[in-house]
């Protein structure tokens, strides 16, 4: 389990994260979603101690993280995975990790195979390791003392589609057995291939919280026409509030039913008419995050 | 590539067995005696401080006059490059935590960071002493195949020797002091060299000359070649603190308040 309570932190008296409030529960995958700069990072940073909150308070497991005694046991962090020491084998930066915390090292083995590094590139050292090999040792470094928590900020970051798939399997797998994952991301792509569980962060503050089908639930209808001036006037005259979508036609405020109404009172010819879904969801978060997600807007 | 590898469920609600043990410093400190070798840097640097001594051994065993082919001088030599050059894999033992950033690493598996830095001074002293009977055994070779007729060539005084280890492990401990309180690998490395030497030149000006033998790391370098008087070791005790305590107590401060960057 992972906590969050109305967690502060300014630099220079800008609130970098600002009354951030949420929770994990185990068996969940958690989306930690926001632009870079939204306050991600400082979030999963106080989390994990290496930074002290102004004002709120941040725990893992009931307790403050600083206050396990050997915490890679219970939780496995990845926080940046170029924080590696660029001279040392792959393999190698493992072992430290599994001496430390007193695992068998013998489990370094099993976890470069399950994260795909092969014999070869666990003897290179990290300097020659491209963003997604990194990202598949720092996954095997959080995971090398079993924990039943997993922080990772950026994690697909730098992994191409199949290694994509490979860590939804995986952090899925991780969340059916009990754990409780935590993960942060930029692109709502990855987020959505691979969290139940979505916090939408925008300038420090959360702006949407849920499960993916509450927020797409949230998130009306998507609708085209051939004729978009046409549609456009239909749906004012019905009284419907509508915007404009990036990826043409409109997302309307209300069901697809009173939608298609609208468009039939006004005479349009519509080609697509269904749930906005991902669309949807590609809207919300792209006015959550431009204009903090002011009232209204939604 | 088993599934169980990732299985959560063994640790279900309560930690279960062993897994909150906090690890040991004895192992936490053979872990940065493990960090400390096994980068490409950390093992050409203690390489070339094995390669120096070798050097400097067999330069004095071979080339030097006769009178000074003698264990105690050998080793006195033997050891310049272990007291000036090993100190530089401590000062890199701390510094790379930030250069490198494994600092994200290491403390989020020892969240006590005094407690890491203890283990990087453990681990330190202990390369320190091993470096020490390289040392020693090279300078035992050394001193074996140098022709020298004097009787007491072998004579090495007990306090002599410990006034080598104290040397030595000294030099180590203002490494990783250097390292803590800079937190970067280039700045760490240049003042540990330049300080010295700025504070040597400092004692050339008279009105300071009396302060400066009790802070300047001159006072230190009898430590390897004469058994000290009373007053000697006052000088060196003095300066001892200052180096060692002043960058120790300015890392952990930095360590233990400041968020980790």
């Amino acid at each position: 389990m992972i906590e969050a309570e109305q967690l502060t932190k300014r630099f220079g008296g800008r609130a970098v994260v600002d009354d951030v409030t949420f929770r994990c529960e185990p068996g969940t995958v958690t989306g930690f979603l926001g632009p870079n700069g939204a306050g991600k990072t400082t979030t999963m940073r106080m989390i994990c101690g290496f930074s002290t909150p102004d004002s709120g308070r941040a725990g893992v497991l009931g307790g403050e993280y600083r206050r396990l005694p050997n915490p890679g046991r219970r939780v496995g962090v990845l926080l940046d995975a170029s924080a590696q020491h660029g001279g040392r084998r792959g393999r190698e930066a493992l072992a430290i990790s599994a001496q430390t915390m007193g695992v068998d090292e013998k489990r370094v083995d099993d976890l470069l195979g399950l994260v795909g590094l092969e014999k070869s590139a666990a003897r290179k050292r990290v300097r020659q390791y491209s963003l997604g090999m990194r990202q598949r040792l720092g996954i095997a470094n959080a995971l090398i003392g079993e924990p039943e928590v997993l922080i990772l900020d950026e994690p697909a970051n730098g992994l191409d589609p199949e290694g994509m798939r490979w860590m939804r399997g995986l952090l899925r797998d991780f969340a059916e057995r009990g754990g409780t994952v935590l993960l942060s991301s930029h692109l709502l792509h990855e987020v959505d291939a691979i969290a139940d569980r979505l916090v939408i962060i925008g300038s420090g503050k959360i702006v949407a919280e849920g499960s993916k089908e509450e927020l797409l639930s949230d998130s009306g209808t998507l609708v085209r026409a051939d004729d978009g001036e046409a549609l456009g006037r239909a749906l004012a005259g019905a009284g419907l509030a509508a915007r404009e979508s990036e990826g043409g036609g409109f997302l309307v405020d209300a069901e697809p039913r009173a939608v298609g109404a609208a468009a039939q009172g006004g005479g349009v010819a519509l080609v697509h008419l269904a749930p906005a879904g991902d669309a949807g969801l590609e809207q919300l978060f792209f006015d959550l995050t431009t204009d903090n997600g002011s009232e209204g807007d939604k | 590539m088993s599934a169980h590898a990732i299985d959560p469920n063994e640790m279900t609600t309560a930690a279960p067995a062993g897994r909150d043990r906090k690890p040991g410093l004895a192992r936490l400190a053979k872990v940065e005696l493990r960090k400390a070798a096994d980068t490409r840097s950390g093992f050409w640097l203690l390489l070339g401080v094995v390669g120096l001594t070798l050097v400097a051994v067999f330069i004095t065993a071979l080339l030097a006059h006769e009178d000074q082919r003698t264990f105690n001088h050998i080793l006195s030599n033997g050891l310049q490059p272990v007291g000036i050059l090993l100190p530089v894999v401590g000062i890199l033992l701390v510094s790379s935590e930030w250069s490198q950033r494994t600092a994200l690493v290491s403390f989020a598996l020892v969240p006590e960071r005094a407690r890491l830095l203890v283990a990087k001074l453990l681990g330190g002293i202990v390369l320190a002493l091993v470096a020490t009977a390289i040392a020693l055994v090279l300078s035992v070779l050394g001193t074996a195949i140098s022709s020298n007729s004097a009787s007491d060539h072998w004579s090495l005084p007990l306090g002599l020797f410990l006034q080598d280890i104290v040397y030595v492990v000294t030099a180590m401990i203002v490494g990783v002091g250097f390292g803590a309180a800079l937190q970067s690998s280039a700045p760490a490395i240049v003042l540990y060299f330049v300080l010295p030497v700025a504070f040597a030149a400092l004692g050339s000006i008279h009105a300071l000359s009396g302060v400066i033998d009790w802070i300047s790391t001159e006072a230190l370098e009898p430590l390897t070649t004469e058994v000290m008087s009373g007053h000697q070791w006052a000088q060196a005790l003095v300066a001892l603190a200052l180096w060692m305590g002043i960058p120790l107590a300015i890392g952990l401060w930095r360590l233990t308040q400041r968020d980790v960057g």
